[in-house]
Order: C-alpha cells, then sequence, then structure tokens
C-alpha cells in the first residue's frame, strides 16, 4: 500500500482545477514525477508542486495508492475526475465536482463540498463528512443522463436538485435536502434521512426516494397508496412506518416510488 | 497578388475537368489563366485540387440555431477548442451546433469555402445576419421562410402573383435574403393552431390556400422575379412513413414552369432539399421501409428538379426546422427536451436533440435510404450531397459520407457490422455497388450546388473569371484505392492540406492559418413594376401598424448588418 501525502501552500484566490489528482494518475510515478503533474491554475497550467508539498511512498496500480490531501482544498476543483481505483482523503473541505464521473475506488472528505460532487458517477464510493451544495449526483448540465452507478454519502446537508436525472447508483444524505431531490430521476435510490424542503422527485419516471424526515411542499402527481412498515429497498431493510407514493405522473408512464416517514408527515397523506 | 497552384490532379466538372494534372493560377482574389513568374508557388503534386467546396443547406445561424446551442450545454462539453495565439484563432464549443467561429473553421478545415442557410424566420432576419458576419471565411447567405408567410397565402389563396411578387421582392431586399424557402407549406400555420396538414390538398386553417398552390404560387414569383436559386422546398409530411407519395406529388407541382434566372446557369425550377426524409413508404413505424428507389427513379426520369439528401449520419444530434409539428411529433417519440417557437404572421420553429443509433430499426433505414438516393440518382449533377446539418447529422461529417458513397467495401462493413439488420431488408443497399469516383464527388459538392443556387458563374468551379476558392487534398488519386482506402478517403477529406479563399492561403496542413477573413453575403436584388411595388407596401405597412411585434421602418436589415454585400441581380426595371 502506497500512501501519497499533499500538503497544500495556500489555496489562491483563482481556482486551482486538478482532476489529475488522483491514484489513475500518480501510479507508476516517482514522488519527484507526481510534483510534475499538471493542474490549472485560472487559465494557466501549472505544476502540482506550485500549491502543494508532495511526499510519501509511491505505488505502481492505482488500487495499491491511497492520496491524503492534508488541509484545506476549498478552492480546488474536479479532484477524483473519473478516477478509477484506490483512495483519496481530503482533511479539509473541497471545491466544485470533487468525485466528477468517477468510477471506481473511494474519495472521503473529512469537511464540507460544494456543488456537483460525484456528478455522472459511474462507480466507486464518494463520502463527504460535512455538507455538500447542489446537484449532488447529478447530471452534466442540460443532460438527460446522469448518474447511473456507485454510492455516494453525505453526513451533513445538501442543497438543491440532488439526484437529478438520477439512473442508478445509490445517495445517502445522513441530514437535510432543499427544493426537488430526486429530480428527473428514472432509476437508483435516494435515501434522505433528514427534512426535504419541496417537491420532493419531481418528474421522476422511475427508482425509489425515501424520506425520513419532514417532507415540505409535496407534489400533486404523486399517487397514495397507503401505510407500509418495515420497507425493504434495494435490498436494504429499512425500519420504520411510511406513506407510500407513486408517480410521478406528471410523467407519461411514470413509476417512481416515494416513501415518506409517517411521522410528522400528517400533512402529505390524502386522508 | 499572383500565386500559383502546382501540378495538383484537378477535378472541376462544372469544365470537365476530371483528375487531370493541371496548375491553378490566382491573381487579386480570382482564379485568371496565367501569372507571371513572380506568383508565389504552392506544390499541390501527387494531391488533390478541387474549387472550394458549397454547402447548399444547412443550419448554421439564426435564431433556431442558437436555441439549439443554449438547451445543448451536453452538446458543447462534447466537442471544445481553445484559443489559438498565433493564428488568432478564437475558442469554441458545440459537436452537432458548434459556436459561430468554429463553425466557419470547421467548413473551411474540410475545403467549404461558401454556405447556405436554409431556414431564416424574416422577422429574425438581423439575428441571422449578425451570426451569419460572426463566421468567419464563408461565404454565406440566408433562405427566408416563406411557406407559412400570411401575406403570401393571402395573395396566393386569391391567385395573385403580381403582389405576391412584389411582396416576396421586398421582403428579399428588407431581410437581405437570398432565395425562396418552403418548409412544410401551410402546415406549421396549422401548428398555430396545434394542427398540421396531410398530403398537398389540406387547406391552412383560416386560409384559403392549400399547400400545392403555395409551391406553384412561389415557383411562378421564382421565376418572375428571375432568382438565382430555385424555389427551395422542405415537402408536406417531413418523417412520415408513405410520405413519398406527397414528395413526388409536391416535386410535379412546378414542372413546367418555364425556368428564368437572370444570373447564373440554373435549368431547374425546384430544389427539393433533405430527400432523405421525404422516402418513406410504409404506414407506421412498424412496416416503414424506403421508396428511395421510386423517388430517385422520379428524379432520374424529371429535369426540372434537383435534390439534396440529408444523409443520416449516425450521430447524437439536434434537430431543428421551421417545421414545428414535426418537431412536436419527434419530442413526442423521443421523450426528449423540446423547444418550440411561433413566429408571429411569419412561421414557427422546433428544437429537440436526438440521437440516431445504428442499431436501432429506424435510423439504421434512414442511413440506407440517404444512401440509396445519393447512389441511384445516376447524374450527380442532380444530387447535392448534405445532412441538412445539424438535423440527419452534423456537416464535420461530409467526410465520412464521401468514403461511404465511394467504397462499397465500406458499406458492406457498415451493414454487416455496424446496423441494425432493418437496413438490409428495408431498402435496396445491399444490393448497390456503384461507388463515387473523385469527379462525382465533387460534382455533388461543387458543381451541382453553385450551380443550382446561381452561383456557377464565379463559384464551385476553377475557370478563369471564378473566385479563387480552392481546396487541395493530400491524397494521390494515382496511388489511392478509395474502394478499400475509405478511412485515408475519410481522413483526407477531413482536413484539407491547403484551402484558398479569395486567393488567400486560409487553411494549411488541416488548420486554420487565416481566422479573421470575412465572407460575403449574397442577397437577391430584384425590382417590380413601381405600383403594383407601392400597392403592396401600402398594405403591408397597414399589417404592420394592426399586427406585427415590430415598426415597419425597424423591420429591414440595414446595410450596416452586412460587412461585405454581394447582391445577385434578379429581374430589373
Ligand atoms: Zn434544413
Amino acid at each position: 500500500m502506497s500512501e501519497i501525502i499533499l500538503t497544500p501552500k495556500e489555496q489562491p484566490q483563482v481556482p486551482l482545477e486538478a482532476p489529475n489528482i488522483k491514484p489513475d494518475v500518480f501510479a507508476g510515478k516517482t514522488i519527484d514525477e507526481i510534483k510534475e503533474v499538471e493542474i490549472n491554475y485560472g487559465n494557466d497550467t501549472v505544476k502540482l508542486s506550485d500549491f502543494f508539498d508532495v511526499e510519501g511512498t509511491p505505488g505502481e496500480t492505482a488500487g495499491e495508492i491511497k492520496i491524503i490531501i492534508d488541509g484545506d482544498v476549498s478552492n480546488t476543483k474536479r479532484i477524483g475526475q473519473q478516477m478509477t481505483a484506490g483512495e483519496i482523503l481530503v482533511k479539509g473541505n473541497v471545491s466544485m465536482y470533487v468525485g466528477l464521473e468517477m468510477e471506481g475506488g473511494k474519495i472521503t472528505v473529512q469537511g464540507d463540498a460544494t456543488v456537483w460532487a460525484g456528478q455522472n458517477m459511474r462507480g466507486g464510493e464518494l463520502e463527504i463528512m460535512g455538507d455538500a451544495g447542489d446537484y449532488v449526483g447529478s447530471s452534466y448540465r442540460g443532460d438527460w443522463r446522469g448518474m447511473n452507478g456507485g454510492l455516494i454519502t453525505i453526513h451533513g446537508d445538501v442543497g438543491y436538485e440532488i439526484a437529478e436525472y438520477m439512473g442508478g447508483g445509490k445517495i445517502v444524505v445522513k441530514g437535510n435536502a432543499d427544493h426537488m431531490p430526486g429530480v428527473h430521476m428514472s432509476n437508483g435510490v435516494l435515501i434522505i434521512e433528514g427534512n426535504v424542503t419541496s417537491r420532493t422527485g419531481g418528474e421522476m419516471s422511475g427508482g425509489t426516494i425515501v424520506v425520513k424526515g419532514v417532507i415540505g411542499q409535496f407534489l400533486a402527481g404523486f399517487k397514495y397508496w397507503g401505510v407500509e412498515k418495515n420497507i425493504q429497498v434495494d435490498g436494504e431493510d429499512i425500519p420504520g412506518v411510511f406513506y407510500k407514493f407513486t408517480g410521478d405522473n406528471a410523467i407519461k408512464g411514470a413509476n417512481g416510488t416515494v416513501y415518506v416517514a409517517v411521522a410528522g408527515n400528517k400533512h402529505v397523506a390524502p386522508e | 497578388m499572383e500565386r500559383i497552384i502546382k501540378n495538383g490532379v484537378v477535378y472541376c466538372p462544372l469544365n470537365g475537368i476530371n483528375g487531370e494534372k493541371m496548375d491553378i493560377s490566382i491573381k487579386d482574389g480570382k482564379i485568371v489563366e496565367s501569372v507571371s513568374d513572380d506568383a508565389e508557388v504552392f506544390d499541390a503534386s501527387g494531391q488533390i485540387v478541387m474549387p472550394g467546396a458549397v454547402e447548399v443547406h444547412a443550419h448554421i445561424a439564426g435564431a433556431k440555431v442558437n436555441v439549439g446551442r443554449m438547451m445543448r450545454p451536453e452538446d458543447s462539453k462534447k466537442d471544445a477548442e481553445g484559443t489559438v495565439e498565433a493564428t488568432h484563432r478564437r475558442a469554441g464549443s458545440g459537436f452537432s451546433v458548434p459556436s459561430t467561429h468554429m463553425t466557419g473553421y470547421r467548413y473551411a478545415q474540410m475545403g467549404y469555402t461558401t454556405a447556405m442557410e436554409a431556414a431564416m424566420p424574416p422577422l429574425l432576419a438581423r439575428h441571422t445576419h449578425e451570426e451569419l458576419q460572426a463566421i468567419p471565411i464563408l461565404d454565406h447567405a440566408a433562405f427566408p421562410l416563406f411557406g407559412n408567410n400570411w401575406f403570401v397565402m393571402d395573395y396566393l389563396g386569391e391567385g395573385d402573383i403580381d403582389s405576391c411578387a412584389a411582396y416576396i421582392s421586398w421582403l428579399l431586399r428588407a431581410t437581405k435574403g437570398y432565395a425562396i424557402k418552403i418548409v412544410n407549406p401551410c402546415g406549421t400555420e396549422a401548428w398555430g393552431w396545434g394542427g398540421n396538414v396531410h398530403g398537398i390538398h389540406d387547406t391552412a386553417p383560416h386560409f384559403k390556400v392549400t399547400p400545392a398552390e403555395m409551391i406553384k404560387g412561389m415557383a411562378e414569383v421564382n421565376e418572375k422575379l428571375r432568382l438565382p436559386h430555385s424555389i427551395h422546398l422542405h415537402c408536406n409530411d417531413l418523417g412520415h412513413p408513405g410520405n413519398y407519395e406527397t414528395t413526388i406529388e409536391s416535386f410535379e407541382v412546378p414542372k413546367g414552369i418555364k425556368v428564368n434566372p437572370a444570373t447564373g446557369s440554373r435549368d431547374t425550377v425546384v430544389h427539393g432539399t433533405h430527400v432523405q426524409y421525404h422516402s418513406y413508404a410504409g404506414t407506421s413505424w412498424r412496416d416503414f421501409e424506403s421508396a428511395a428507389d421510386i423517388v430517385a427513379d422520379y428524379v432520374n426520369k424529371n429535369d426540372h428538379i434537383t435534390i439534396d439528401i440529408g444523409q443520416v449520419t449516425l450521430d447524437e444530434t439536434t434537430t431543428m426546422t421551421a417545421d414545428g409539428p414535426m418537431e412536436y411529433d419527434l419530442h413526442s417519440l423521443n421523450g426528449l427536451k423540446w423547444a418550440n417557437c411561433d413566429v408571429e404572421m411569419e412561421t414557427g420553429s422546433g428544437v429537440v436533440p436526438f440521437i440516431y443509433s445504428a442499431k436501432a430499426p429506424v435510423p439504421a433505414v434512414q442511413w440506407a435510404i440517404g444512401m440509396e438516393l445519393s447512389l441511384l440518382v445516376k447524374d450527380p449533377a442532380k444530387i447535392c450531397l448534405t445532412t441538412d446539418s445539424p438535423n440527419a447529422g452534423p456537416f464535420t461529417r461530409y467526410p465520412r459520407i464521401f468514403a461511404w458513397l465511394m467504397s462499397n467495401q465500406y458499406r458492406e462493413d457498415m451493414l454487416e457490422n455496424k446496423l441494425h439488420k432493418w437496413a438490409q431488408k428495408r431498402s435496396s443497399i445491399a444490393t448497390i455497388d456503384r461507388e463515387f469516383s473523385f469527379y462525382e464527388i465533387a460534382q455533388a459538392t461543387r458543381g451541382t450546388p453553385a450551380k443550382v443556387l446561381g452561383l456557377s458563374d464565379f463559384k464551385g468551379h476553377l475557370g478563369a473569371g471564378a473566385d479563387a476558392d480552392v481546396a487541395v487534398y493530400n491524397m494521390n488519386p494515382d496511388t489511392i484505392d478509395p474502394s478499400s482506402d475509405y478511412m485515408a478517403i475519410e481522413q483526407g477529406f477531413q482536413k484539407a492540406s491547403m484551402v484558398f479563399k479569395d486567393g488567400e492561403l486560409t487553411v494549411k496542413d488541416g488548420e486554420v492559418v487565416n481566422a479573421g477573413l470575412k465572407g460575403k453575403t449574397f442577397w437577391a436584388d430584384t425590382q417590380v413594376e413601381q405600383n403594383s411595388y407601392n400597392a403592396v407596401l401600402k398594405e403591408v405597412e397597414r399589417q404592420f401598424v394592426k399586427y406585427y411585434s415590430i415598426g415597419f421602418k425597424n423591420y429591414p436589415v440595414e446595410d450596416e448588418y452586412i460587412a461585405k454585400s454581394a447582391p445577385i441581380k434578379g429581374v430589373m426595371l
């Protein structure tokens, strides 16, 4: 097992874009070679070592490499973009697009992430211990083909339109979600343990959403099926009592499922 | 400035030159018989030399093109390039709908030097010209849409050809438009009421005119105004199984009208566009099959018509047309995002992304139909190769289409390994072994489009007096066998080794080296009898006050919009 430690010098005001910070790029390189890896600083191309101290033991294959970013990278975008194996641990906050299009391996962020975390994710695991912004596990802007594999876990709160156009995989939010989680979702599982502001599953055509907290304004396009106890979603037992809905019938032939905890949600049940 | 392109193998169908080794001399932006010894020499030995190619029908500028860009950031993401400071190249993006600068660069890289914007809503002529001005290198023109225009529908409903001619004369000048474009005549107007017309004998709602009367009337107006191009017809029932009967019936309508252009050497009265979409047999998508053989046979037997193909390239692309109801049908079919627009008293439009998957039955047959049309129409003087870009695929795929047409082996590989079996079962493509020659490719991309557009006095050929638009491709016809080296053909046409525009070296080794060139804007300048013109304009002004969202005086595109104005004269009094 190889550990490569990147210690951020200072986060510049102009964002860094660092899709090359991933085990796939570091594999087979010496520490000196890793220092030369290109990242973008605004519209300039610079070396990794211009903004990070690099040390540790190199590794031959991505799968055996763990990258530790030892500090705050809150103005560094695209960490772990398209990574396929290995591990990244960020001991601070990250900027946009962490784990963009990732296919395998694991990214852990001990702080917060901003928007587009895990956009278009294909596989692997992305775990954020703090909060994340809008569009967690979404599609690229405009695209109708979004995340279709992997697991995203957010321990804090998330913003608008998470799991937008989600077509597979799983997202778990331990905190609260803002407007329209699972909008246009067609497959996969979205579990929100906290509250949702409004419009859960708007125009969803498939997949499953579970909300354990209080759901705000709900959409009229869902059909109510009654109360279910101790549900099973994607092979996982979820204890509790839930209202079951399907929809969103604003979409032709829609067959999405939304479970909403009975506790605190009397306002969405038709009776 | 004198230049000479030496020792190339020249294909220039309008002058009957078929693969002759010769020099091309250039002076002051024109082709000349000879130049002095001081001329700058460009060596083209072992390379193909053709006139700059002419795009007869594409969607490259204007409102719906821009809607396509705006509603598809995911298309922009697929294809982007940065600035190149050394040659002043600007950044751009877009696979199926590239941004303006990239549009100019990519056409030029393939040896195209002239391109037509095939659908300009008159009300949005300013926007269209603004974008055309932002496309570097290419000479261009735009075709205003007339097929659902209320004035035209009123005049032709009453059989008033003279007033209609006066109106069209005015509108062509007001919009700096080039030709009469007709899209689903009466159908887009019906779409304003949620409907469509079927065939060419339905009457438009609230008007007294049928598609047949619109086609005939405008073909008469076209020759009365002595316009350079013929009417440019997107038939009714586009994309509907069984529509080939409507197509042939529509082509019959203007037959017999006397061809009468004031300039150029056009000898046809109607240009049928993207005919692939109009050559369908069957009654539904289930029994859908090709009728390309029947349509090609019609074209072979009739001399009043040219067509362009609208070849499906099997890509994910963006469809966009003034055929509003058709786009709604498409959106209902594929469920993807849809933009829809009604342009007041003039036209409408729609935009929908589309994925032509080779493995899906219908796109496979559509691909085959395009190929059949190109190969079954015997005389390339009757066809122009197009993709109706970006509708059936982006124009950047032209080199692949040339390679498909030049290699039966390439097509067999497609049929055996890539395409759904319907391509073979529902069309005759597997039985056709004809292969295009370089000469025929040059004809269908240079000579024929230039001639049918009425630009062949100075476009589409390399005779003395022509604009010095020249494309050189690094392929040696003596050593290359297009039949088996089809990938080399595709690559060779994708990136020309040299392209000259108005005599200036614009592309070198496949890269744009002169990105700042501005193209000319062709537009049709005609004059009709003054009394009737004044009467018509008075009525138009009255209608503007009553119905239009814009003042009559604010409507025309001012001369300031056009950097290099190139009026082509029609009838003049
Ligand atoms: Zn078109």
